[in-house]
This record gives C-alpha cells, sequence and structure tokens, in this order.
C-alpha cells in the first residue's frame, strides 16, 4: 500500500506527538517538547511563506509579538477570554500582513529582507517604549487560560507540563494539515514543479502577486498563533518575542530541518530548541557551536537537515 | 527515521540530566551570562561558582557540599522558565538564585512558586517582592530606592528641575519609570525625558535638547553598559556644567575608566559599600565581607568587581546562612530561615528579612558617591 | 540655529560610521550577490583587536594596521571556508550561513576577548572643536574622512581599475567573467578582503567614540544593511548616502520629535523610499533570471 506524503506526515507527528512521553523521565521534557511545538507552529508557517511561495521574511518575530501582547493585553482591557485573544492576535496580524504585505511583497530578495526586517523592528519598538501598556522592555504578566481547571473538572487530569505538551501538539498537527492541504493544491503543485520562479509561474498563469500575499498572510497567522501560546504558556511576556533574534531564529530553523517540506522544518524546529538544552554543559561555547552548525549545514546538506538524511538513508536501502 | 533521531536527542539529553545528580546540598541558579544583560549576568555567574568552590574548600554548609547548577539564560525570559523547569524538576535542586534581569525573574519565580521551591532573585524591579509571594526573595535594592537616594541628595542641593536621559533597555526604561514615579515626593520636575538605545554611538543630540531646556539644574542618567559612559563623554563635549547624577546600573571602576576620569569628574551615584572598601571604617559592619569578596573576586577574575556580583553574592550569603540556621536543606525549611534573616551583613548592606518584607535592605544601603580625581569618594 | 547644528554634527557622525559599514557590505555584494550578515563582526574586530594589541603595548597606529590585516584574513578564510562551498545555494541559505558566520565569529570573540567593553585613545585627543556654537570631537572627523576617503577608493577602484572592473563583472556574470579570462576566486578572495579590511577600519575609526566589546557587532551589521538598502546595494554611492541619511534622520528625529521613536523614523522612511524606489536610492534596475 503506498500512502502519500501527505498523510505520512501527519502519521509521523501524531505519533511522535502521543508517544514520546513514554520516553520523559521528568516534567521538564515535556517543557521541552512543548516549546518545540510551539517553536514548530511558527516555522511552519515560514515554509509556507519561504518554501512554498519563495518569499523571505526577516521580520516574522513583530507577528509572534503581537499574537503573545494580544493575549496579554486583551483579557485586562476588554475583558476577553485568553483562548478568543488568541484568535483576536491571530486577526490583527493577518490584517496587518494583508495590508503591510501589497506593498512590501513587489520588493525581491534583500530589499523583501530589509523591509520584513524594518517591520519587525517596528513591531518590537512600539512594544518596548509603550511601557504604560506593555510593561517595555520588563514585560508583563499574561492571564491563566484557564483551560487546565475546565479538563480537570471533566476528569481529566494533567500537570501544567503536560498540558501544555499535548495542547500544542494538537495545533501543531493541525497547523501541519493546513500547511500540507496548501501544498497539495493544484496551484501549490504548480509553484513546486517551477521552482518558486515567478516569471514562470507567471507565463502559466498563476496570479503569484495574490498567492504571495496568501502565503504571506497565513504564516503571519501561525507566527501569531505560536506568540499566542508562547505567551499564554510562559504567563510572562517580553518583548523579545518580537525581537529580530527571535525573527532569524524561526528562518533558521525553517532552512536549517529543510524549508521545502513541513516534516524537515518541524525537525529543525527540534534542533534548534534541543541545541541550547544540550549544550548547557559547555555554556561558554554555545554561540560558536550554534553558528557552526548554522554553516555547516548550510554547506553540506544545502536542502536541510531532514531531506538531506532522508535521502542518504534512501540510497543505501536501494 | 527522524523517530530514531528524536529518541537519540531525548537520550542525549537523558544522560545530560543524570550526571548533574549525586551531590549533597543541589542549588541552582540561571543568570543571563551572555547577551543584553551580560554586564549582570557575568559578574554574578562567576561570583555564585567561586563562593561555591569556596565553601566546599571549607567543607560545606553543616558538613554537606553544595553543589551548584548554573544556566545561562541569555536576558531571554522564556528560556528562563525552561532552566527553572528543569532545575526543579530534573536536577531537583532545593533552592535557585537568578534571574539578572526582572522579566526573567518574573518568569522563575512563576515556576518556583508552583513548586514551592525558594528563589532569591538578583534583579530590581519592586515588582518582584511587592506584593510579597512566600518563595520569593530579592537581593538588590530596588530602582525605586536608587531614584529615592538620588532624589534626597538633589533636594540637599536645591535642585528642583532636572532633565532625565535614560537607556531603554531593561534597566534604564525600568528606573526611569520609577523615578518619574517618585520624582513629585521631593519636589521636584522633570523638565526633559530623553532616551537613547543601549547601542547608540552618540546622545548629544538628546543632551542638547536638555541643556537647551529652561530650568534644568541637573540631568540624571538611568542605564547601563556603554551608554552611561558615552552620556557622560558627550556631556563633557558639549561643556554642560550641571550636576551629573548616574546610577547604581554603572557603579563598578570599569565606569570611571571607560567615560573617562576627566569626564566622570563630579558624577554623582547612588553605590554600595563594595565600591568605597577601602574607605570603610573598621567599625562597619559590612568591612569584613566586603573587603573579602572583593579580594577574592579579584584575585579570580582580574576585573573590578561590581554592585551586580555584589547581588549574587548576597543572595547566596543569604541562602547558605539560612541553610546553616535551619539545619536542613528542605525548601519549605530553607524558605523559613530566609525570612527570618536578621541583621546579615552583605556587600549590597545589612539585611533584614521578614514576613512583609522579602527585601530587607533600606535606603541606608545606598551610599551617594561622587567620583573626584578618578576614585569614588562618599558624598557626606 | 546652534541646536540644529549640533543635531547634524551628531547625525553626521553616527552616519558616517553607518556609511562605512554600508561601504563593507558593498563589495562582497558587488562580487558575488551576498549580503554578508557578518559584516559587523568585522567592525568589532577592528576595534576589538585594535585593542588587545594597544593594550599589550604596541602603538595605535601599529595596532590598528594589525587588527585590519588579521581581520582581513578573517575575511578570506570565511570565503574560502563557508561562502565558497556554498556557492550557487539560494539567498535564504546565504543570509542563515553569513548570519551563523557572524555567531561563530561573536562566540569565538566571546571566549578570547571576555565581555568587557573597552576602549582606546582617540587619534587627536578629545578637546571638541567649537564651531557656531556647536561642538564636535576630532574623532568624528576621522571617521567622516575615512567614510569618504574609503568611497572614494572604491569609486575610482570599481570605475577606474581593471581589477575593480573584473569584480563587476565577476558579478555580472560569472561563467562569462571566466570565459574572458578573469580570476574570480581572486576577485572573490580580493573582495573579501576588501570588505573585511573596511569593516575594520571602520571599527578602528569608531571605537573611541562608540566603545567596543564583542557584541557590538548585531546592531552595526542591522544599521549598516539597512544604510546600505536604503541607498541601492552594490553601489558605494548608495552605501555613502543611505548611511548619512540614516544618521541625519536619526539626530533630526532625536531632536525635534522623539528620541524614543528615533530608529522607528529611520525604518519608516525605509519603507517608504522602498516602497516608492523597490531598489534603493541609487540602486541599479536588475531583471530576474528565469
Amino acid at each position: 500500500m503506498k500512502i502519500s506524503a501527505k498523510s505520512a506526515t501527519l502519521l509521523v507527528l501524531v505519533v511522535l506527538v502521543a508517544l514520546s512521553p513514554m520516553l520523559f523521565p521528568s516534567g521538564y521534557y515535556y517543557r521541552v517538547g512543548a516549546l518545540i511545538f510551539v517553536n514548530a507552529i511558527a516555522v511552519t508557517g515560514i515554509v509556507i511563506l519561504t518554501g512554498y511561495a519563495g518569499q523571505i521574511s526577516l521580520g516574522h518575530a513583530g507577528f509572534a509579538g503581537i499574537g503573545a501582547y494580544a493575549c496579554a493585553l486583551a483579557p485586562v482591557h476588554l475583558g476577553l477570554h485568553p483562548a478568543l485573544a488568541l484568535v483576536l492576535g491571530a486577526a490583527i496580524s493577518a490584517v496587518l500582513a494583508f495590508l503591510v504585505g501589497r506593498p512590501i511583497l513587489r520588493l525581491k530578495g534583500y530589499y523583501l529582507g530589509v523591509a520584513t526586517l524594518g517591520f519587525g523592528i517596528l513591531v518590537s519598538m512600539v512594544l518596548n517604549n509603550e511601557r504604560q501598556l506593555t510593561g517595555g522592555p520588563d514585560g508583563m504578566e499574561v492571564p491563566e487560560l484557564g483551560l487546565r481547571g475546565l479538563l480537570r473538572d471533566a476528569g481529566i487530569d494533567l500537570t501544567n507540563g503536560q498540558f501544555w505538551y499535548f495542547l500544542c501538539g494538537i495545533i501543531l498537527i493541525l497547523a501541519a494539515w493546513l500547511a500540507l492541504n496548501l501544498f497539495n493544491s493544484p496551484t501549490g503543485r504548480a509553484l513546486r514543479a517551477l521552482h518558486g520562479s515567478e516569471v514562470a509561474a507567471r507565463t502559466v498563469g498563476v496570479d503569484v502577486a495574490r498567492l504571495k500575499l496568501q502565503a504571506f498572510v497565513i504564516s503571519a497567522v501561525y507566527a501569531s498563533v505560536s506568540g499566542s501560546l508562547l505567551a499564554l504558556q510562559n504567563k510572562f511576556i517580553t518583548p523579545d518575542v518580537a525581537g529580530f533574534m527571535h525573527s532569524i531564529e524561526m528562518v533558521t530553523m525553517a532552512v536549517l530541518g529543510g524549508v521545502g517540506s513541513v516534516l524537515g522544518a518541524i525537525f529543525g524546529a527540534a534542533v534548534l530548541t534541543l541545541l541550547p538544552q544540550v549544550l548547557t554543559v559547555f555554556a561558554e561555547y554555545e554561540q560558536l557551536v550554534l553558528g557552526l552548525v548554522m554553516m555547516l549545514v548550510m554547506i553540506f546538506l544545502p536542502q536541510g537537515l531532514l531531506p538531506s538524511i532522508l535521502r542518504k538513508v534512501r540510497g543505501k536501502d536501494e | 527515521m527522524q523517530k530514531t533521531l528524536t529518541t537519540t536527542a531525548l537520550a542525549t539529553l537523558l544522560a545530560l540530566g543524570a550526571t548533574a545528580a549525586s551531590a549533597e546540598i543541589r542549588i541552582g541558579a540561571s543568570v543571563s551570562a551572555t547577551g543584553p544583560a551580560a554586564f549582570l549576568g557575568d559578574p554574578e555567574a562567576k561570583t555564585l561558582e567561586m563562593l561555591v568552590e569556596q565553601i566546599n574548600e571549607n567543607g560545606g554548609i553543616n558538613g554537606e557540599e553544595i553543589a551548584l547548577t548554573l544556566y545561562d539564560d541569555g536576558g531571554d525570559p522564556n528560556k528562563a522558565r525552561t532552566f527553572a523547569t528543569r532545575l526543579i524538576e530534573d536536577d531537583e535542586v532545593v533552592a535557585i538564585i537568578g534571574g539578572s534581569t526582572t522579566g526573567t525573574s518574573m518568569s522563575i519565580l512563576s515556576v518556583s512558586e508552583d513548586n514551592e521551591i525558594p528563589f532569591i532573585s538578583l534583579a530590581g524591579a519592586i515588582e518582584i517582592i511587592d506584593p510579597v509571594k512566600p518563595f520569593t526573595f530579592k537581593t538588590p535594592h530596588t530602582d525605586r530606592m536608587a531614584c529615592q537616594k538620588i532624589f534626597e541628595d538633589m533636594q540637599k542641593r536645591q535642585i528642583t528641575t532636572i532633565g532625565m536621559i535614560s537607556g531603554t533597555d531593561g534597566f534604564g526604561a525600568s528606573m526611569q519609570a520609577q523615578c518619574k514615579d517618585v520624582v513629585g515626593e521631593y519636589g521636584i520636575t522633570v523638565a526633559a525625558d530623553e532616551t537613547y538605545n543601549p547601542t547608540d554611538a552618540d546622545m548629544t543630540t538628546q543632551l542638547t535638547k536638555i541643556r537647551n531646556t529652561e530650568g534644568v539644574q541637573a540631568v540624571l542618567n538611568p542605564g547601563f553598559g556603554q551608554g552611561p559612559s558615552i552620556v557622560t563623554r558627550n556631556y563633557r563635549q558639549l561643556a554642560i556644567d550641571l550636576p551629573l547624577y548616574q546610577s547604581h546600573g554603572v557603579a563598578s571602576d570599569g565606569f570611571i575608566e571607560l567615560a573617562g576620569a576627566e569626564a566622570a569628574e563630579g558624577v554623582r551615584l547612588p553605590g554600595t559599600a563594595l565600591l568605597i572598601a577601602d574607605q570603610l571604617g573598621a567599625d562597619d559592619p559590612q568591612k569584613p565581607v566586603v573587603d573579602a569578596y572583593k579580594t577574592a573576586f579579584e584575585e579570580k577574575t582580574g576585573t573590578s568587581v561590581g554592585t551586580f556580583g555584589g547581588y549574587a553574592h548576597d543572595a547566596f550569603l543569604i541562602l547558605t546562612d539560612a541553610i546553616t540556621r535551619a539545619g536542613s536543606a528542605e525548601p519549605q525549611a530553607i524558605r523559613d530561615a530566609i525570612e527570618s534573616t536578621s541583621g546579615l551583613a552583605g556587600t549590597t548592606g545589612i539585611y533584614n528579612m521578614s514576613a512583609e518584607d522579602h527585601l530587607g535592605l533600606d535606603l541606608s544601603a545606598f551610599r551617594m558617591l561622587e567620583i573626584k580625581g578618578g576614585e569614588w569618594t562618599v558624598v557626606e | 540655529m546652534a541646536e540644529l547644528l549640533q543635531f547634524l554634527f551628531s547625525g553626521v557622525t553616527v552616519g558616517a560610521v553607518y556609511a562605512l559599514v554600508a561601504l563593507g557590505f558593498t563589495i562582497i555584494y558587488n562580487a558575488s550577490d551576498v549580503v554578508n550578515f557578518a559584516q559587523g563582526e568585522f567592525v568589532m574586530l577592528g576595534g576589538m583587536l585594535t585593542f588587545v594589541c594597544h593594550a599589550a603595548g604596541l602603538p595605535l597606529p601599529l595596532a590598528a594596521l594589525i587588527a585590519i590585516v588579521v581581520t582581513s584574513a578573517i575575511g578570506v578564510a570565511m570565503n574560502k571556508l563557508a561562502i565558497e562551498p556554498a556557492r550557487g545555494a539560494p539567498v535564504v541559505s546565504l543570509i542563515i550561513i553569513t548570519i551563523g558566520a557572524s555567531i561563530f565569529i561573536r562566540g569565538g570573540a566571546q571566549l578570547l576577548f571576555g565581555k568587557q567593553i573597552h576602549s582606546f585613545p582617540a587619534f587627536s585627543g578629545d578637546t571638541p572643536l567649537r564651531i557656531g556654537g556647536a561642538t564636535i570631537l576630532p574623532q568624528s572627523l576621522w571617521v567622516i574622512g575615512g567614510a569618504v576617503v574609503v568611497f572614494v577608493g572604491l569609486w575610482l577602484f570599481f570605475t577606474r581599475t581593471l581589477t575593480g572592473r573584473a569584480v563587476l563583472a565577476t558579478s555580472n556574470n560569472r561563467l562569462a567573467a571566466q570565459l574572458v579570462g578573469i580570476n574570480t576566486g581572486f576577485v572573490m578572495t580580493l573582495s573579501f578582503a576588501l570588505s573585511a579590511g573596511i569593516g575594520a577600519l571602520a571599527g578602528v575609526l569608531a571605537t573611541p567614540i562608540t566603545l567596543t566589546s564583542y557584541d557590538v557587532g548585531l546592531a552595526f551589521a542591522l544599521k549598516g544593511f539597512a544604510a546600505a538598502m536604503l541607498g541601492g546595494m552594490g553601489n558605494p554611492k548608495g552605501a555613502l548616502a543611505g548611511g548619512f541619511l540614516l544618521g541625519l534622520i536619526e539626530a533630526l528625529t532625536a531632536g525635534y520629535l522623539s528620541s524614543q521613536y528615533k530608529d522607528a523614523a529611520a525604518f519608516v522612511v525605509i519603507l517608504l523610499v522602498l516602497f516608492f524606489m523597490p531598489q534603493g536610492l541609487f540602486g541599479a534596475k536588475s531583471t530576474e533570471r528565469v
């Protein structure tokens, strides 16, 4: 029996999310798992933007910041439930991405890079400077989601770590499913066949501008949701979430893992989330190793970690 | 395929986690040894490592050795929360020191409170201990206290109108807000309120605006890192002859060196006993502890002591003092003992904790210092 | 009036630093279409190595020379070890590689030099010059002069010398350049050495004003990148103009509007310029290759 790449990806994800906890020796691993999933959600958005639509963003953390602060601010100021605040944040991000995306997606390559960079920096600057509202660089507290209590009342008693692990895991699977559907749509196939060349796509009748904007908006929503989940889980948020380094981190995770595939990007998120945890023993060398890993992977495995590994494995099988 | 890989990664983690075990009293720390807050975290990390070494050489506490697990959160609250979880759930520590910044401290305390593990923060903001949380303490005086000390001094000099130029980093922004909060109580008005980015190269624009503001009699610069040094240099470049106040954020010899003794002449700031170790009276209760720390730290690291390393020193002192008095390394017992700390002389001041006060310092912990001829002197 | 003049001096001082960093970006971009995000680390290395050599007792000019030469060598090594092997990789991969290199260099500097902030004496003393009621430090003139000299040098290099034209030819079409006998490998080596050297020079000139530590590179890279894009990537004229413009926008915004949002103003201007001129102020029109 031959299963499609889409079903295979989803199956792998479900199995991973469901079975990994069997190996966890302590509650701390749930925390790391949940962080991997949160990062993976944002990175799946980057796959849609970069892998699918061929566009670069160096400012997507700006959307994560909007999602995070929506969850911090809306419950306090608008009386919204934190879960609705997440939706509100995603909606704001989508509208903003739509408005910003139209002019800046006309730019190419590095010019798009600097424009998105500027956008991200503007968001993080507002979060840093509007102290009365956001608490400034010191950050602010985020209200409890409250869902865990409801589950407990329903007879499912999870620790805080377990709760966030499974919630983020489920949302990641949903996010991956949506992304894969997009990949397998007719336009998605056409785009991939053309290796993201805009001119070629245009000649075969793909509305490139619309498509890029669509990808930009969707990826913004992904980043926003990821930011919201991070804020709700940490119950505390600072403007770092919108910072330039976070934007770079997202892109690096996607490209390192393999920006052409959802699973690859998720793998990249896992590797880069785990790396600092593993390197704590050599904390002084962490930066050195991180930089080295980034360069080596890009030089020797330009398709990204996972696709290259898979190819090696298949090659040996034959 | 990736299942096996993930498993390998997890197994690696597992192995690393397991090595941390097998010690007597396990203490955890998460500080910002790298990243934008490394000015705070780097001396803190070095101080903690040095003190643990010292105490173990002298036979530990109550006959038990101390094992320190120290993580570098890079100033990222998200990482700090992960490390706090790891310290508690995986490394099974009995107490946590750390949180170099307010953001990281707030992240750690929510985990440590949930798990009922005592936590001593090294950050300035008053929110950390106000309202009082059962398991959370802190050693640095609050930013508000620094502001109060400065405004008291201004009052004595009959200064009623000032200009402020603050860094937009966490330290500068927090102190800026606290100062504006209490300034009214001293009959002083802030006529000009400017900011700069911590990475900015030139602040003459902001200083020119302050100088040209009607009635400004003194300038206050909350900030840390290179910013205050550049502000001080630019201040002299523009030949502004109003009194310049810096914050405790630059209370170390490094500041005089970077700003230049000439430019720093006459600059005042609220500092701790650490900076004037050689000028302390023989009967000063802080004298022995300050001397011991200063000598050991400078010998070990080759860099001059600063206020921030002192915070870590005091946190460790409070913790070990508490464990000794409690005669137990149970988190609850340690917490109770920390809360009953009294008359403990640290480098920052004399600590007197209580159920209502989880900081235990008053304004007397600060000393108003002035730089004269490249040296720190006490303003009487 | 004196106030405006002071703002302009501040803007020009900072702008000259940005311009020098932006000029460093230009050469590598011209030779290889790579925007080198490690450019800021070259600036850091320039300042840091000069400090280390000076502190070790060497006279300042010699220390500066060593810093520039060593940094150039590091630039060449980076090209040989990280950029050449990844030739033909997509823009995103190249961005990641150069960011990886920048993190690597920063990590190494942190290990070697520690996390302290350092500086060394200004070349012509600290006595400010008074002009029309405003003041400027002699070191600012050094930085401005440095930016102008480097600009003129690059302009002559790209338009008047055979090697400079070879660099441009390599960028336009590598294969064709090889066919007409240009040693493209040498061109790449040369441009990385030059870029790194100019970055280091920026660090040497600016450090007495800006101070330096292992992590100053990122801020330089971001501002220099923004300045280069504002002016139009690849054009020395654009880099110079973009740098000074960015510095002046920041200073004037801080002076007349809000110092809190001066960096925001700079990026708003960049976004607006790119909106109307997608190639920056002086950028060349390019067509996409299929």
